[in-house]
């Protein structure tokens, strides 16, 4: 157990490592550097030369990933080319709203996901799970943007209860904040649940066909306890997959969302160090993304492995 | 086609729709895409403007008759270069086997724990966003999806006796791949390139309503939300129209393959 969990942890930590190569390798293809950048348009070639010696930047590419890389594991990914300021101050400002929006989601889309899924699953072949299936088929494919400017148009310009612009600061108390959160938590649930609870359905309804649950059944037991006492232990491998999956895409995902409402978060940062072309506040939103996706993996995996003794024996 | 559920039906009708208009859209625009022809701007739907005009009064029906063959075309393409991408690199994987497929496995593994609006983000800041560009951008960001599906197909297949009998005879790698393994993967991998095709058109919008993806003076279905957001406050038909287009082609797009996946031969 131990050795396999060392193992599968091991195998995390090797694809972080190479997604930061990837994502070193894509951010020195840009023409330019940070030396050019400082110095502007009229500097001569010679200043340009000394600076980018000064900052160590004329090393060759894999001694410069490995200072790079060395500083993001000391928790400095460096200076913002186009803020001035250390990129770790400006993730600290943006990380804690990012994550909040994230939670809030979560507390809304995992149960309800759960509660779509089981429904499904109970009702198979019938009407209700064939209009869940439409439903959450066409939820998937919906572009952000419509979900979120249809809530706007809904709620803030037709019935104006809720603002259309996500103020989150330290001024506003945490009534203000839950309430400009609403509608940017409302067009991620919808965004996530559908495929969260396709999965989960998928996963039950595998689990009801099986010998188990008919004996369940035969002896006369109610739904609602097969469902939840036998049922779902053995489909939370699956099932915590797919809230991994859905949940993975709330940091990095949120992109569309964050903007429409001015959210003030990680992904709209990202999304600025783009356009401003800001490389190392760019690498450091990206490393941020996929690292939190692998530990969301990491973490379904290990909650497979410990509800499913055979996933601890191979 | 008679086998397929009304939803299927749906999806089929909205798809070869949003193909036609991109095919002869801009032949049948009532406008040209730059005439700034009314003298309002968000104005509402009207006999004239069937769907209003924009930010700065231009026809929208015709903007987006115009606008739909970016998004259809890139989508297509983008998919269509993922999947044969994805696919050519599974079947040597699979023929080669050993480091090769190790190799590439790994790689392909890394690129898909990079979440896809990351992964596209950062080849953006690095390219640029010209449409070729954006094209190869979206196609590299969904080619390890395809892979990984193809790579298990491919390892499945190589497992069966006609394989083997083909092998015992003696015929080439490229043989082997081209013409006993591929043909039996191509159901399942028209499925999945109708699958990623929605998925770049939504990530291709997406990246244009973000300012990043195609850029003036091409204008695709996702520029278009992002240049009259301003009218969201009024709700113009300006902003309306566009999204909804998009939603209907991914929509049905995403309807047609759940239907042709449970109602084919299982």
């Amino acid at each position: 157990m131990i050795g396999l969990l060392a193992r599968r942890i091991g195998s995390s930590l090797l694809t972080l490592v190479l997604v930061s190569m990837v994502i070193f390798a894509a951010a020195s293809l840009l023409p330019g550097d940070a030396a050019q950048e400082a110095l502007g348009q009229s500097a001569t070639p010679a200043q340009v030369t000394a600076l980018r010696h000064e900052m160590g930047l004329d090393a060759p590419a894999p001694v410069r990933y490995a200072r790079w890389l060395a500083a993001m594991l000391r928790g400095d990914p460096g200076q913002s080319s186009v803020a001035n300021m250390p990129v770790r101050d400006i993730i600290a400002q943006r990380l804690p709203n990012s994550l909040m929006l994230a939670g809030m989601t979560a507390v809304v889309a995992v149960p309800l996901a759960l509660v779509l899924g089981i429904v499904a699953a109970i009702h198979e072949g019938t009407a209700i799970d064939r209009a869940l299936n439409i439903a959450t088929i066409s939820m998937v494919a919906m572009p952000e943007f419509l979900v979120a400017t249809l809530g706007v148009l809904v709620f803030s310009v037709d019935l104006m209860w809720l603002p259309a612009i996500a103020l989150v600061s330290d001024a506003s108390g945490p009534w203000e904040t839950l309430r400009s959160c609403l509608l940017p938590v409302m067009c991620l649930t919808v965004v996530v649940v559908a495929q969260m609870a396709r999965m989960t359905r998928a996963a039950i309804a595998d689990q009801l066909g099986r010998p188990y649950v008919e004996m369940a059944r035969l002896k006369g037991m109610g739904l609602r306890r097969i469902v939840l006492v036998h049922v779902m232990p053995n489909a939370i491998g699956p099932v915590v997959n797919a809230a991994a999956l859905s949940l993975s895409y709330l940091m990095g995902g949120a992109i569309v969302v964050e903007t429409i409402f001015s959210f003030p978060g990680l992904a709209s940062l990202m999304v600025n160090a783009v356009t401003s072309r800001d490389m190392p506040l760019l690498q450091a939103c990206a490393m941020i993304f996929c690292a939190a996706y692998l530990l969301l993996i990491l973490i379904a995996d290990i909650a497979a492995m410990l509800a499913d003794p055979r996933l601890r024996a191979q | 086609m008679s086998g397929l559920s009304w939803t299927g039906r749906i999806g089929l009708g909205l798809v070869l729709f949003w193909l036609s208009v991109a095919a002869v859209g801009p032949m049948l625009a009532p406008h040209s895409v730059g005439d700034f022809v009314d003298m309002e701007v968000f104005d509402t739907i009207s006999a004239r403007f069937p769907l209003g005009s924009d930010y700065l009064g231009r026809d929208m029906l015709s903007r987006l008759l115009f606008g739909a063959r970016y998004t259809v075309f890139l989508g297509l393409g983008a998919a269509v270069l993922a999947c044969l991408m994805g696919t050519a690199l599974a079947l040597v994987s699979v023929l080669r086997g050993g480091w090769v497929d190790e190799v590439l496995a790994r790689g392909m593994d890394t690129l898909t724990s990079i979440p896809s609006k990351v992964l596209a983000l950062v080849l953006v800041a690095a390219f640029d966003s010209t449409l070729g560009l954006l094209l190869v951008i979206c196609a590299l960001t969904y080619a390890p999806g395809n892979y990984r599906i193809a790579r298990a197909l491919a390892m499945n297949l190589m497992q069966l006796d006609f394989v083997t009998a083909a092998r015992v005879r003696g015929e080439g790698a490229v043989y082997i791949a081209l013409r006993e393994v591929l043909p039996n993967m191509v159901g399942p991998l028209l499925a999945d390139l109708g699958l990623r095709c929605v998925f770049v058109v939504l990530l291709l919008s997406g990246l244009s309503f973000l300012g990043l993806g195609v850029q003036p003076p091409y204008a695709d279905l996702g520029s278009l939300v992002r240049e009259n957001i301003s009218g969201l406050t009024d709700g113009a038909p300006a902003i309306l129209a566009p999204a909804l287009a998009i939603a209907s082609l991914t929509v049905g797009a995403n309807l047609l393959i759940d239907a042709i996946r449970t109602g084919g031969p299982r």
